[in-house]
């Protein structure tokens, strides 16, 4: 390996002409570097750019603007067929004239291998998405989840230093989805490639990936590990988009060299202690960002800091769970508790109206831009 | 349940519609048994095997064929086969040429953008809705000017010079059958998936390569049945054939024309039940194609 990074893209635009005749910039000045042996996501909603960017990296789109690396050579106008990644389509795009022993065959037979070797090849591949004794069936006759699988079989059995995955298991429901996603993550830490996964679905993003690259209208909001992302999401959107966060509009009242005391005018009160990230000044207008799970419920007349008092508005019992919606004058606030005792004595359950105390944990509390 | 279904107006409609298209087959081909020498009036078929062909004032009352006399009759009948030669040679090589060039240019539209396209699209309309003696009289009008312009220039004489025949009408015929053969192929092309041909690419399959053995093994019904429609247009084809053919390039249905002018005889009903017979196997290999293409999918 040439590289310290399996996949670079620098500085990457793409931009479609609509039928409308419009100018988008599907992906938009987008950087990203992908380390050997890593799985790495992209996630974002729909239409974000993040299948443009799989296709720029295999070769089915060329950028308009700035370079895609691969083992550190720049790719410019090279084709698909001679780039070492490989696909794992969306529709999985099976060749529905070949069984599935031919469909895994043929990137071997592409690169000249011998039939001896072709056999022993496949039957490994095969076996390793254990599908071994399915050869002769033709797509059509398998399961949505065995053709997911021959698709990445036959990607694997080329050996690439780059697999790249398109959202493979949108297609499944959700239980085969939840086994698919194990098996992949498994599969890639066995073979130690370089997984680039695309996904809108952020549980599956966080559950198997090393790093996520969280993306949004063409353009990389956050990198970082599912961790970083979740804890320290960088922006106002990023915390929107990944899990759920109570957003209180603030000012930064003072600073010091790693905290911050936050006035919420909404609730007239001073948040203290609030960790920092870089960039913020005295007096600039901010958001604070908190968890659901990271605020605790007390006493109505508790002494704390970051202590507020509040009136509870609905509550939602969901097993694990219950979600404690509540409202402070005006501002709503949701609060998770975990069902740490059983809810069958009543009794333990917040009634709507009652008054309770809310404590903002500063350590899990975020001081954010407003953007 | 669908109400219609056995309603009596659906039941009679149905028989009469079966009537009208296949009474009149029907009748022909029962007439190509007539041992009437007119073929205005049946009377019967011809009934035993005998060494000779006896004839009973206009009436055959045996032959060495038996009831296929007039089939034996067409098969001694030089012109006849000769006409038969001609109609399947222009027809197998203006099927396999349209054929090509019509899927050729099915993936190009399909495939590419470029200025006028959506005008090369129309323009294949064009050859199928206006009255073929209008396009018959236009390629005979082409074909005589850009002939006759040849034959001047270059002086030719004698056998060299350019005149109507077989490769007239081929030409002709091709010129007709590629917007066919275009259309039944862009609409196999319609629900192509390119990422088919983009898994080939990344398996490490070059354009060629990807075409060879994906693109082209699934268009390959659709690439059949724009085949078998164009062999079936050329064979029977009149209009265009009628202005284009020349010495030596007559086909069945000019010959037939041709007969029906003279005298008619079971000898054109025997033709025609043969040419049916082949237009009916035809028929039914573009149903087998489309069958077995619809349980694929
Ligand atoms: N070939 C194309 N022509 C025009 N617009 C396109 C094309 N491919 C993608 N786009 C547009 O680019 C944007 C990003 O698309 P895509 O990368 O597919 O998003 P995602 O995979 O994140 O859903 C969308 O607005 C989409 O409509
Ligand atoms: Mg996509």
């Amino acid at each position: 390996m040439t590289s310290e990074f399996a996949v670079e893209l620098r500085d990457v635009v793409k931009r479609f002409v609509t039928p409308e005749g419009n100018e988008i910039a599907a992906v938009d000045h987008v950087t990203m570097q992908i380390k050997n042996g890593e799985f790495f996501s992209m996630l974002g909603s729909s239409g974000c750019g993040k299948t443009t960017s799989l296709r720029m990296i295999a070769g089915f789109e060329w950028t308009t603007e700035g370079e895609v690396y691969i083992e550190g050579n720049p790719m410019g106008h090279t084709p698909p067929f001679q780039r070492k990644v490989n696909t794992v389509f969306q529709s999985y795009a099976l060749f529905q004239h070949m069984t599935v022993f031919q469909n895994i065959a043929f990137g071997l037979e592409m690169e000249g291998a011998k039939e001896d070797e072709i056999k022993q090849r496949v039957g490994r591949a095969l076996e390793m998405v254990q599908l071994t004794g399915m050869e002769r069936r033709k797509p059509k006759q398998l399961s949505g989840g065995q053709q997911q699988r021959v698709a990445v079989a036959r990607a694997l059995v080329k050996t690439p230093d780059v697999l790249l995955l398109d959202e493979p298991l949108g297609a499944l429901d959700l239980k085969l989805r939840k086994e698919m996603q194990l098996e992949l993550k498994a599969l890639q830490q066995q073979l130690g490639i370089t997984f680039i996964y695309v996904t809108h679905d952020q549980e599956e993003a966080l559950t198997m990936s090393d790093r996520i690259a969280v993306m949004s209208n063409g353009r990389v909001q956050q990198i970082g590990t599912p961790v970083e992302i979740y804890e320290r999401p960088s922006n106002k959107f990023v915390a929107d988009f990944i899990g759920e966060s109570n957003f209180l509009d603030g000012q930064i009242k003072s600073l010091s060299k790693d905290e911050a005391q936050v006035f919420i005018p909404a609730l007239n009160t001073e948040l203290r202690g609030i960790p920092i990230s870089q960039g913020l000044v005295k007096g600039e207008d901010v958001v604070v960002s908190i968890r659901p799970e990271k605020i605790r419920i007390t006493e109505k007349n508790a002494k704390n800091d970051n202590f507020f008092k509040a009136k509870v508005t609905n509550t939602v019992y969901i097993g694990a769970d219950t979600h404690v919606y509540t409202e402070s004058q005006g501002v709503k606030i949701k609060v998770l508790e975990q069902n740490h005792i059983s809810r069958l004595d009543t009794s333990s359950f917040y009634t709507v109206g009652q008054e309770v105390g809310l404590v903002l944990m500063p350590e899990n509390t975020l001081v954010l831009k407003k953007v | 349940m669908n109400p219609f279904k056995r309603s009596p107006f659906v039941i009679i409609s149905t028989v009469l519609v079966y009537i009208f298209l296949y009474a009149p087959i029907v009748v022909l081909v029962l007439y190509s048994f007539n041992s009437s020498r007119v073929n205005i009036t049946f009377e019967g078929f011809i009934p035993t095997f005998s060494e000779r062909v006896v004839m009973d004032g206009s009436t055959v009352v045996s032959s060495p064929c038996g009831p296929f006399h007039w089939f034996c009759d067409l098969s001694k009948n030089r012109e006849v086969m000769s006409a038969a030669k001609n109609t399947l040679t222009i027809a197998f090589i203006a099927t396999i040429v349209s054929t090509i060039i019509g899927t050729m240019a099915a993936i190009a539209l399909q495939r590419y953008d470029f200025r006028l396209k959506s005008f090369s699209q129309l323009s294949l309309y064009v050859p199928i809705v206006i009255p073929e003696i209008v396009m018959g009289i236009g390629i005979l009008t082409l074909i005589s000017q850009v002939f006759g312009w040849v034959n001047t220039t270059f002086a030719l004489s004698g056998d060299a010079r350019l005149s109507m025949g077989l490769f007239t009408v081929t030409i002709s015929h091709i010129a007709f059958m590629v917007p066919f053969v275009t259309l039944v192929v862009q609409a196999r092309l319609q629900g192509f998936d390119k990422s088919f041909e983009e898994a080939a690419m990344d398996l490490g399959a070059n354009e060629w390569t990807t075409f060879r053995r994906v693109t082209f093994p699934m268009i390959l019904p659709g690439v059949l049945s724009g085949a078998l429609l164009a062999f079936t247009l050329s064979l029977d084809d009149f209009v265009i054939t009628f202005f284009t053919n020349g010495p030596g390039s007559t086909t069945l249905p000019i010959y037939v024309y041709g007969l029906l002018r003279r005298i008619i005889t079971p000898q054109v009903n025997a033709l025609s039940t043969v040419w049916i017979l082949i237009v009916f196997t035809v028929v039914l290999l573009l149903q087998i194609v489309q069958s077995r293409e619809q349980s694929k999918s």
